[in-house]
């Protein structure tokens, strides 16, 4: 028996934790001072950093704990178990890391003597490490809702900010609506296998044929993780609630909790469905999908100049990458998927907390505006390079590799596109990023003609004194995204770990035979030699090239387009369409979702009948 | 076994949708939103529903071999509203400051977030 061993008692405690601190803080919030607050605050994520660290580390077979030993089978027919392997320890793991991040970072941020902001960012840590531990379908909804409950209350923070608050009800409106139905497919997984652990609802539904209640419910329960995905056209809310979010938060949200909702697909997926539902079936769903989302996201991305709408388009787009790397349901492209989600992190969080800090000191976000102005912010112009070029994927950082492994594996299926899709769509995120970049710290290209739209935006500051200039707690946790991107990318060894991870996740068999009948984890062999490949480096370097292209056109092809004018009228048209489509409006929101749920039911349902 | 309470928990779902999707108002839309979620307590009571069964509470009139609905799915159900009224609280709260800070409650209206 290894099921409630030593590491396994950490597992709720990994929740647990930050939501007795964020009660603790509620109590003295009022009263202590405010470094006090800050500092329990970091204690806890600190905490709670260790314990998804020792998850991590430990957890090379299943860590599992039915919790209070209610065993089902054992006298009690339920039970409630987390089960952690190692890609949910990682992604505890990296929301943690992120958590204590964005906590130093906003230490100033806000003035308020209360603690309500730290409160709600460790009840939104205990909501994803919930979410990622659990092994249960109806507690991954509780989790996702609790979660929910907090990103809605930190995006609507600034109270007085009227994007934010319109960002916030966005989000909360679809997001919600999305776990309602995710939980009408619970209800219904429940009634045809009376069961809600993921293992068990697997066992039950093995070499059954899919009729039609199985994919109903199926979709049903996919479409909330996808909505949490952004995965289009379920994807509306998100740039308007990153647009709006507070800096800090934005990190949270794009280096996490986006890649949360990815991570419960292929959770209940390959635990509960895989033996109902061919994988070949989700796989033209999978890439469908991520290709439509990378693309609608990039192109999205290059026509933004408000430089956090513009981040969360590339955070749209890589969802899409992530999507089809993951999408081609084996062993190598999930590999690809979780080392491209860690090094997306490390670069998109520090873009973010740049973004940050020009907001504080200039009190706008908008690129047109802010033309030249930063020239004599030279620490934070070098950093956002980096970070731009390392999200176009440049070797040696981990995106760059995680892009790489997912090229190879889609390739590898016969999808010719992959690699294609892939360097086409880094190079235009990041070199949409590069652009805003040169425009802002130094004054590249003549300056953008200002219109009414972007005019008509204005940014409220979310701290109340400016910052010095090289303020520690702002630049080192930018300094330490970059540099874990770079560490990642460089320890091809390191990543080892989640190439076993994720053999783990799409091991259907092995999950169930340790769940409900604690077997012996098997030895977790290697399953793709995960270097640097030659092909990878070229195509990095390639992309990164591209980027630099994709920039330098924004800075100097005014004039190039002008005169192209009629040859590219088409396109105009077609790029406002689709930007009048993302109307801020919350009713079209949820019109695009329920379509989407038609197409995603007509993607997997209808090729199985 | 009758599917009458799955369409009727469908039809509240989609009613609740369409009235979020048409919303002029934006207490509307955050109650239509409460409305679709009545559909999931509607699905997850039919199914847990057994004729001339007792509710599952067992005492002195009630013994453990009686015949009793499902509690499982009544235990969601509870999680659920509590759920829904913390996100219908957090949502009417944003609602209202929006009204305060925009003058309008009509999502049309609404003009800070753009493509």
């Amino acid at each position: 028996m290894h099921f409630n061993d030593g590491l396994a008692q950490l597992a709720p405690l990994s929740i647990a934790i930050p939501i007795v601190v964020a009660c603790v803080m509620l109590s003295i919030g009022q009263r202590a001072p405010r470094v006090v607050v800050d500092t329990v605050a970091v204690a806890g994520a600190t905490t709670v950093v260790g314990l998804d660290a020792a998850l991590f580390a430990g957890s090379g077979g299943r860590v599992i704990n039915w919790v209070a030993n209610w065993l089902p089978g054992g006298g009690h027919p339920v039970g409630i178990v987390l089960v952690v392997d190692r890609i949910g320890a990682g992604v505890a793991l990296l929301a943690a890391i992120l958590m204590l991040l964005a906590l130093i970072y906003s230490a100033r941020y806000f003035e308020s003597a209360d603690a309500h902001f730290q409160c709600l960012m460790l009840l939104f840590l205990a909501g994803m490490n919930g979410f990622a531990l659990t092994g249960d379908l109806f507690d991954m909804f509780v989790f996702f809702e609790l979660m929910g409950a907090a990103a809605y209350a930190l995006t609507g923070f600034k109270v007085e900010d009227r994007s934010a608050l319109q960002g916030a009800l966005n989000f909360g409106i679809v997001n919600s609506l999305g776990a309602y139905i995710t939980l009408m497919g619970i209800g219904l997984m429940y009634a045809r296998t009376s069961q809600l652990g993921l293992a068990q609802i697997g066992a039950n539904l093995d070499h059954q044929r899919p009729n039609a209640l199985i994919v109903v419910a199926f979709i049903f329960i996919m479409t909330g993780w996808l909505v949490k995905a952004a995965a289009v056209p379920f994807h509306f809310w998100l740039d308007d609630a990153h647009a709006a979010a507070p800096t800090p938060v934005c990190v949270l949200f794009s280096g996490v909790m986006v890649e949360l909702g990815l991570y419960g697909v292929l959770r209940v997926y390959w635990t509960s469905f895989a033996g109902v539902i061919p994988a070949s079936d989700m796989r033209r769903a999978f890439i469908v999908l991520g290709a439509v989302t990378a693309l609608v996201g990039s192109v999205m991305c290059l026509a933004q100049r408000h430089l956090k709408r513009l981040l969360a388009f590339s955070t749209i787009a890589h969802m899409g990458l992530f999507m089809c790397a993951a999408g081609t349901m084996d062993a190598s492209g999930t590999t690809g998927a979780a080392v491209y989600v860690a090094g997306h992190a490390g670069a998109k969080c520090a873009l973010f907390l740049l973004a940050g800090m020009v907001l504080n000191r200039y009190g706008s976000v908008d690129e047109a505006a802010l033309h030249g102005k930063a020239r004599d912010a030279r620490v934070p112009a070098t950093l956002f390079a980096i970070a731009s070029l390392a999200l176009a994927g440049l070797p040696p950082f981990a995106t760059g590799l995680g892009k790489a492994i997912g090229e190879d594996a889609l390739s590898a299926d016969g999808y010719w596109f992959g690699p294609v899709l892939f360097v086409a769509v880094s190079a235009m995120t990041g070199g949409a990023a590069l652009r805003a970049g040169g425009r802002i710290f130094l004054g590249l290209g003549p300056r953008p003609r200002q219109t009414e739209d972007s005019a008509a935006e204005e940014e409220t500051p979310e701290t109340t004194q400016r910052f010095g200039r090289r303020s520690a707690s702002l630049v080192g946790p930018i300094i330490a995204l970059i540099a874990g991107c770079l560490a990642l990318g460089l320890a091809p060894s390191s990543i080892h770990a989640i190439g076993g991870g994720a053999t783990r996740l799409i091991d259907h068999a092995g999950y169930l035979a340790e769940t409900l009948r604690h077997a012996h984890p098997t030895v977790a062999h290697d399953p793709t030699a995960i270097d640097w490949t030659t092909t990878g480096v070229v195509l990095g370097l390639v992309s990164a090239l591209l980027a630099v292209g994709v920039a330098a056109t924004g800075w100097y092809a005014e004039a190039v387009r002008r005169r192209l004018r009629s040859v590219l009228a088409p396109f105009q048209r077609g790029l406002s369409g689709m930007r009048a489509l993302h109307s801020g409006h919350v009713g079209d929101y949820v019109a695009w979702l329920m379509v989407g749920v038609v197409v995603l039911g007509a993607l997997v349902g209808l090729p199985l009948r | 076994m009758s599917y009458y309470g799955y369409f009727v928990a469908g039809a509240i779902m989609l009613t609740g949708a369409v009235g979020i999707a048409r919303s002029r108002n934006l207490v509307h839309a955050v109650v239509c939103l409460s409305v679709s979620q009545a559909g999931t307590y509607v699905l997850l009571l039919s199914i847990g529903y057994q004729r001339h069964a007792a509710a599952p509470v067992f005492g002195s009139t009630i013994k453990p071999s009686t015949k009793v609905v499902d509690p499982v799915v009544q235990a969601l159900c509870l999680t659920d509203i509590v759920v829904s009224a913390t996100v219908t609280a957090l949502l009417l709260a944003l609602s209202l400051q929006i009204a305060k800070h925009h003058g309008t409650t009509d999502p049309d209206e609404l003009s800070a977030l753009r493509g």
